[in-house]
């Protein structure tokens, strides 16, 4: 059993190396950390957060940022907003698609259904540039896996927007930002004390949206998550019996020789 | 081997075998005969064929949902994570698999410098294992690009430049690569094919490295010669089996927690931004498992030499049996050389810690020094050493680990150290 304690303690001396190697690369800036309930073995969403986070989305960052790879039946789902149907359905209605062509070879506009992916604010990514100032407004499906620090850098940007420090010269159009890479960012602080009017009621403080909105965009980058978590704790269970009683075989089977196992 | 004159039971059986001799081959792979002082270090190997394995079968489930295409090849990974059912699974399976396998890869490889597996009369087995290692690098590196993130391409396109420092054909080399002028589509779905491709040349060498492993047996702890089969030895099944599997489910726990709960974390946050030519990252690092040769190849200011110094780095690897000049295998009874491994481990580690870093002041330094120490340690180090060491003496037998009566004192610590290593 001694070689077998030396094994792992390589393993977690492996597994804490690669981690800091693949952290390291990381910003100096210590980012804000939040005590999110999708983080630890049993996480899940935070339901209401997720449809508030949906609404400060789609009033405050779908003017820019597209979720191109979502579809609105996504939003009735499980795992995620769970929005009913009919609230999916109408949320899709609001915006218009173009489809065909028709049995007149003409391409048409219709309202979007279930099965439509998100609508883009911009045709393409040139309009979305010159739109917004030679700066790209990067695409948030899977924002949150796409930044290192995830969704405490998210939320930790939202939180950032300071006065620049004394003798800090900021272009038009520049901002400045404690936590983002360079300290320089293109978009104006988007948050604002109840810019929006949160349906259940919640006060919308910037603090309130950041993590709304936040929790949000973890969902559309891991819209499995939840069962990701569940199959893996069962999974992990599942190895843990079925290791105890091998051992138990093992040693059963060994024990037929005087050779220790 | 004891099983030639094995004849199968049934008529059936018998009249098949004659034909095709599966169940000699069966019976034969049941009763290997195996040393039974075989450590937990020896499960890497069942570990490492379950990794393939897994590879391929995740590797064929994505490739069906796949689309090689620079426009399509993120969006259509999206759809394996989003919509496929169990994608996610199918994918962080085959993503961490990648790592575990590596995992598992330099575990068997450090656990055969440790013991000497790679001495005589294993040499082909120890150069098979380096082709498959060798191509294991190529295929994960091709399978990166794949998801056509940020990394993938600029990866790949870090990669690929390397092969433009030999001189005279290098560009028209480069070039023969891309398919074109720069790293785009005609790259990526030649990747694709090769990275499908690959696997199966590998699952054909792990063929010859256990048909080579047969030929002699396994080395052991103790690393002397056993008589086979002997009280020595236990047969393959069930012994060995039941360990390796016991082995391989401690493993897979690591594996679900990765899977299941950091999937993410062993690669790079840069490869969900989709790949864009015009943009460049700040750090481009290659996968974990690569780094220590990407600091050798950052660590020379020539691009050239540097290229020369990283394929250096896995060529001493491969003529390793013939740089170790000791005629004992196992580290146990090798005092001195025992440091020296510990030294290797470390460095390694530090080139890997480097390679993950920026190429510049104290980084550049430390890994031009380990560098410069890993080739000291395989051209310098052990050739001298291996003719120098005086060895504690070796035991004549695994049941009989100590020479009949001996009084030596260093013997009888060598004998308590084996005993703890049984």
């Amino acid at each position: 059993m001694k070689n077998f304690f030396k094994l792992i303690t390589f393993f977690t001396l492996i597994s804490s190396l690669t981690f800091s190697n693949v952290n390291a690369a990381g910003e100096k800036q210590e980012l804000l950390k939040v005590d999110w309930s999708f983080k630890s073995f049993f996480g899940k969403f935070d339901r209401a957060s997720l449809q508030r986070g949906y609404q400060v989305y789609s009033e405050v960052c779908a003017s820019c940022h597209s979720l191109k790879h979502l579809s609105y039946r996504n939003l009735a789902e499980k795992g995620g907003p769970e929005f009913t149907e009919l609230e999916a359905k109408a949320i899709a209605s609001n915006f218009e698609v173009t489809d065909g062509p028709n049995s007149d070879g003409e391409m048409f506009e219709r309202p979007a259904k279930l099965s439509d992916k998100f609508v883009m604010p911009y045709a393409n990514v040139q309009e979305a540039i010159a739109a917004n100032g030679g700066a790209y407004p990067p695409d948030m499906s899977v924002l949150v896996k796409a930044r290192g620090g995830g969704a405490n850098y998210i939320y930790s940007v939202l939180m950032g927007y300071e006065d620049p420090p004394a003798g800090m010269e900021l272009d038009d159009g520049v901002y400045y930002n404690k936590y983002m890479y360079g300290n320089k960012i293109k978009m104006a602080s988007p948050l604002d004390d109840d810019i929006v009017e949160y349906a259940d009621g919640t006060k919308a403080t910037v603090d309130q949206m950041a993590k709304d909105v936040t929790t949000f965009l973890q969902w559309t980058a891991e819209p499995h998550l939840e069962t990701r978590h569940k199959m893996g704790f069962r999974v992990i269970i599942y190895l843990t019996v079925l290791t105890i009683l091998v051992y138990f075989s093992m040693r059963k089977i060994w024990s037929r020789i005087e050779t220790k196992v | 081997m004891s099983d030639h004159e094995y004849t199968p039971k049934s008529k059936v059986g018998k009249w098949f075998n004659d034909r095709l001799p599966l169940l000699t081959l069966a019976n034969h792979l049941t009763d290997y005969p195996t040393p039974k002082n075989l450590n937990y270090w020896w499960t890497f190997g069942g570990i490492l064929t379950f990794c393939l394995i897994t590879q391929i079968i995740t590797g064929i489930i994505l490739g069906m949902h796949y689309v090689a295409h620079a426009d399509l090849a993120f969006q259509s990974v999206e759809h394996i994570m989003r919509d496929v059912n169990y994608g996610w699974l199918i994918r962080y399976v085959h993503a961490n698999g990648a790592s575990m396998f590596f995992l598992a890869v330099y575990i068997h490889i450090f656990r055969s410098l440790y013991y000497g597996s790679y001495k005589s009369p294993r040499e082909v087995i120890w150069i098979i294992g380096m082709l498959i290692y060798f191509l294991m690098m190529a295929t994960a590196f091709m399978g990166y690009v794949l998801p056509w993130g940020q990394m993938s391409f600029w990866g790949a396109t870090v990669i690929t430049n390397l092969f433009s420092a030999i001189p005279l054909v290098g560009d028209s080399i480069t070039t023969w690569l891309w398919g074109g002028y720069s790293v785009d589509n005609p790259t990526l779905t030649r990747f694709f094919s090769l990275h499908y491709l690959f696997p199966f040349l590998i699952l054909g060498l792990v063929v010859l490295h256990i048909w080579a492993l047969h030929v002699p047996g396994n080395n052991n702890p103790i690393g002397i010669e056993i008589k086979k089969p002997s009280k020595d030895t236990v047969p393959f099944h069930p012994y060995i089996v039941i360990k390796d599997l016991f082995a391989l489910l401690i493993f897979l726990i690591i594996f679900a927690f990765f899977v299941f709960f950091s999937p993410n974390i062993l690669g790079h946050a840069d490869n969900y931004i989709e790949a864009n030519p015009l943009v460049t990252p700040a750090h481009i690092v290659p996968e974990w498992y690569l780094l220590p040769f990407y600091a050798i190849l950052r660590s020379v200011p020539d691009k050239l030499l540097g290229v020369i110094a990283m394929f250096a780095a896995i060529f001493v690897l491969v003529i390793l049996p013939w740089l170790d000049t000791s005629k004992v295998r196992s580290t146990v009874f090798r005092p001195i050389y025992k440091q020296f491994y510990w030294f290797l481990v470390a460095d390694v580690l530090i080139l890997g810690y480097v390679g993950a870093m920026p190429a510049e002041g104290l980084y550049l330094l430390i890994a031009r020094v380990a560098t410069a120490y890993y080739f000291a340690h395989f051209l310098i180090i052990l050739p001298f050493l291996g003719m120098k060491e005086k060895t504690t003496p070796l035991p004549l037998s695994i049941t009989e680990p100590v020479l009949g009566g001996s009084a030596d004192m260093a013997m009888a610590k060598n004998n308590s150290d084996y005993k703890e290593k049984l």
